[in-house]
């Protein structure tokens, strides 16, 4: 039987479907609720990054990306441990956080949930890098803010059947 | 009651933390949970120990949870105790392929305290 998302384009890339995934994950698994942001949320020198890929269907990643302030609250809701600095268990709770995220959004889309995998995430810390990806066929990118945790989602899809 | 045992299998040891944490807070303070952060790990664990109940991951690099899931069952590992998947994969197909490879029960990511105990509480008062 042969798959197809392109003819469901509108509901794959629906913008709610991003809100209510951060929603689930953040309210499930840390307790808290996460306002939208207007814009781009992180503005700190020093962020943290996760990647989640997709493949199958629809190819493309869910990126997550914090100051390393959000970092800490986020690990630390998480967890219910305290954390100063981003050590390996930051990096590995944001990569969950990401790998729930990009498991949420799939999930919204049958189709997609069936028929797209996801890769184990990636973390990246650092200052001033940026992801690029050439002609995505549809990119949702929206800023979040719990207390003081600040936060942006991107679903980039470079490709999809 | 007797003493149980439990097995998490999850290679991030955050979410290994928060299902340990999900099962005390469902009652299950007097629970001697074990940790694995591979397929190969719980396997190792499986030939030393018994458990009384398994909480696996699917997406795991290396080997995968269904994956570990078939090893124990064709090495008769844990024979008779139960495995519950704990993954971000959620779609039909994802359960019937766990289920296929001998799980009782499925959680997806992300859950909550309750439903860990919905779960994981009718097997552990059948062991």
């Amino acid at each position: 039987m042969t798959h197809s998302l392109r003819n469901n384009l509108n509901l794959v890339a629906d913008p709610q479907n991003l809100d209510q995934s951060v929603d689930e994950v953040f309210n499930m698994m840390l307790g808290v609720a996460c306002m939208p942001e207007a814009e781009v949320a992180v503005h700190e020198d020093e962020t943290i990054t996760s990647v989640v890929g997709f493949g199958g269907l629809l190819s493309g990643a869910c990126v997550f990306r914090s100051g390393g302030l959000g970092a800490l609250t986020i690990a630390a809701r998480l967890t219910g441990m305290e954390f100063t600095e981003i050590d390996d268990t930051v990096k590995d709770a944001i990569g969950e956080i990401c790998n729930m995220l990009a498991g949420a959004w799939k999930s919204k889309v049958p189709e997609l949930s069936a028929n797209c995998g996801l890769s184990i995430p990636a973390v990246i810390t650092g200052r001033n890098y940026e992801i690029h990806v050439q002609a995505p066929e549809f990119r949702l990118h929206h800023a979040y803010r719990f207390e003081d945790a600040l936060f942006d989602v991107t679903i980039i899809c470079d490709g999809l059947q | 009651m007797k003493e149980m045992r439990v097995l998490i299998v999850d290679d991030s040891s955050v979410m290994r933390k928060i299902v340990e944490r999900a099962l005390r807070q469902a009652g299950l303070d007097s629970l001697v949970v074990m940790e694995a952060g591979t397929g190969a790990e719980g396997i190792e664990v499986l030939r030393g120990q018994s458990v009384e109940l398994i909480l696996s991951d699917i997406n795991m690099p290396t080997m995968d949870g269904l994956e570990f899931l078939r090893q124990i069952r064709a090495q008769e590992l844990a024979i008779g105790v139960p495995v519950v998947m704990i993954t971000t994969e959620s779609s039909e197909e994802h359960v019937r392929q766990a289920i296929l490879a001998g799980a009782q029960g499925y959680i997806r990511k992300p859950f909550t305290a309750e439903q860990v105990k919905e779960r994981v509480l009718p097997l552990l008062a059948a062991a």
